[in-house]
């Protein structure tokens, strides 16, 4: 076990919502290398605490890159510089004694700074709530295979389906567009024979409910980077194009019910 | 939270917090940025099809004189007998046109639409992985080649710009005397190096845009934007290139 030594942090503190933030700059003398990044904080603030100063809040939750509640900008990269990974996966083995790490919370309009490095995101989740359900018979367990599911099809649903919502990114994205997180939860439903049902209104309500929270997107493909799960840009462009045939075909229906 | 087909606005949620107005379907559609980028996306093949005939009409240069003016006479009595001369060549312009202004007013709105969504900027460096400078620049291409195709209008459509040896109907001699011109020919090559980069993203960017994606094909994307870019670049600035070097001769 070795360690990373004379890290310099330079942190986002913001005492409110409405505050005027700044950088302050705290310095770590040593860390093991197997720390996670969030555990580097967690030394910060012992350090902090034992000061009797304030400690910096951040988001955290499962600690093993699951929940998608961790999320920060490391020297201008969402989730750091590693690859596939969420902020409580990148360890310190993957920076050099004498860094100087500079750590901003995720900025969109739609996530505003709630304290120092914690965002809300609750935007996300009025994008899922507009998705609304899908038809599922309640009550005993089905059987298994009950519905028939090709394994390619399975398997590009599940990709979709990793999203863990963390909002990298529309922290990445130089747009502030959520059309991968919005994608990824469309074409994950989308792809399968459990979400035809209400395809077509999932997709137009939650492509709309986006539209009033978030950018648009430019296809530079900053998102499909700095994603924890590697969600690739196809599915955007799946939702682009279920978005069209909803629109027409919420038509044609509404045209009938008259 | 459930969603309702609504007689006036289709699906809506329960947590839709702005109340969609009822208009007209396609206004509707275009009021999403996802629809405008329909626009951006369509109006921009528009585009690309009129930049690549236009280079390919051009190459007439190197046949003559008289194959040059001919095929411009050929654009003016387009479909004739069945409209009049020049009807259908200003049914394409004014196509054309649109579709600049459609382009023009989806990429002003969508920006404004970005600067909201992050209206408080980073305040530390971004370090971008993916983003390219074709694709970081649009904004910029698309200005220079917006200023270049007015100005090339006045030189060689009206006349107005193009050093007072401008006679109308032919075409050859214009497009010799005014690429004849050094400065002109070094803003002409400028001009068709931007309108290459803004092609180099935005030939890839509409098949994202308009949801062509299919995965035995994705990677051909990229190839056909870099494919269509340079064929149309080279072949537009081998144009004051060829004058420049006295291959292409004025007075032929």
């Amino acid at each position: 076990m070795s360690h990373i030594k004379n890290i310099t942090l330079k942190i986002w503190r913001q005492d409110g919502p409405s505050a005027q933030g700044r950088f302050e700059t705290y310095k770590v003398d040593s860390v093991t290398d197997e720390a996670s990044f969030l555990e580097l904080l967690d030394v910060v603030n012992e350090n902090l605490l034992n000061d009797g100063k304030e400690p910096i809040t951040f988001d955290s939750d499962c600690r093993e890159g699951i929940c998608g509640t961790c999320g920060l900008m490391i020297n201008g990269q969402s989730h750091g510089p590693e690859k596939s990974t969420a902020t409580c996966q990148l360890h310190m083995r993957k920076f050099t004694s004498g860094d100087v790490i500079t750590v901003e919370p995720f900025r969109a309009s739609a996530f505003p700074i709630l304290k120092d490095l914690m965002v809300d995101r609750s935007a996300f989740d009025r994008i899922v709530e507009s998705g609304g359900f899908i038809t599922a018979p309640t009550g005993g367990a089905p059987d298994a295979n009950l519905i028939p599911i090709p394994k390619p099809v399975a398997d590009a649903a599940m990709d979709s389906a990793e999203c863990i919502g963390c909002g990298a990114c529309v922290a990445a994205c130089p747009n502030g567009a959520a059309h991968l997180f919005t994608a990824a939860k469309i074409s994950h439903l989308n792809l399968l024979p459990q979400g035809q049902a209400e395809r077509y209104k999932r997709t137009e309500a939650m492509v709309e409910t986006m539209n009033e929270h978030f950018g648009s997107c430019t296809n530079h493909g900053e998102c499909e980077q700095a994603c924890p799960k590697s969600i690739s840009i196809d599915v955007i462009a799946i939702m682009h194009k279920d978005y069209r045939k909803s629109k027409l075909k919420n038509r044609k229906e509404l045209a009938r019910n008259k | 939270m459930a969603q309702v087909i609504n007689r006036q606005r289709g699906p809506i949620t329960g947590s839709a917090t702005k109340a969609r107005k009822k208009q007209p379907f396609l206004l509707d559609l275009y009021s999403t940025s996802v629809g405008k980028k329909y626009v951006m996306a369509l109006t921009g093949l528009m585009g690309l099809g009129f930049v690549l005939v236009h280079m390919v009409g051009n190459l007439k240069m190197y046949l003559g004189r008289e194959d040059y003016n001919h095929y411009a006479e050929f654009l003016r009595e387009l479909l004739v007998p069945i409209l009049p001369r020049t009807v259908l060549l200003w049914i394409l312009r004014g196509g054309l046109i649109a579709a600049v202004l459609g382009h023009l007013h989806a990429a002003a709105t969508l920006t404004k639409m970005n600067r909201e969504a992050r209206s408080v900027k980073y305040q530390s460096a971004r370090d971008y992985q993916a983003a390219t400078f074709a694709s970081r620049t649009m904004r910029w291409t698309g200005t220079i080649v917006l200023l270049f195709i007015v100005w090339h209008i006045l030189d060689l459509t009206a006349g107005t710009v193009n050093g007072g040896n401008f006679v109308r109907g032919d075409a050859y001699n214009n497009v010799a005397h005014s690429l004849n011109r050094p400065l002109v020919a070094a803003a002409y090559i400028l001009a068709n190096l931007a309108l290459g980069v803004h092609l180099f993203h935005g030939v890839w960017s509409l098949f994202q845009s308009m949801g062509w994606s299919h995965p035995r094909f994705n990677k051909w994307r990229r190839h056909i934007a870099g494919g269509l870019a340079s064929v149309i670049v080279l072949g537009n600035i081998s144009f004051p290139i060829l004058v420049l070097c006295k291959v292409v001769e004025v007075h032929a």
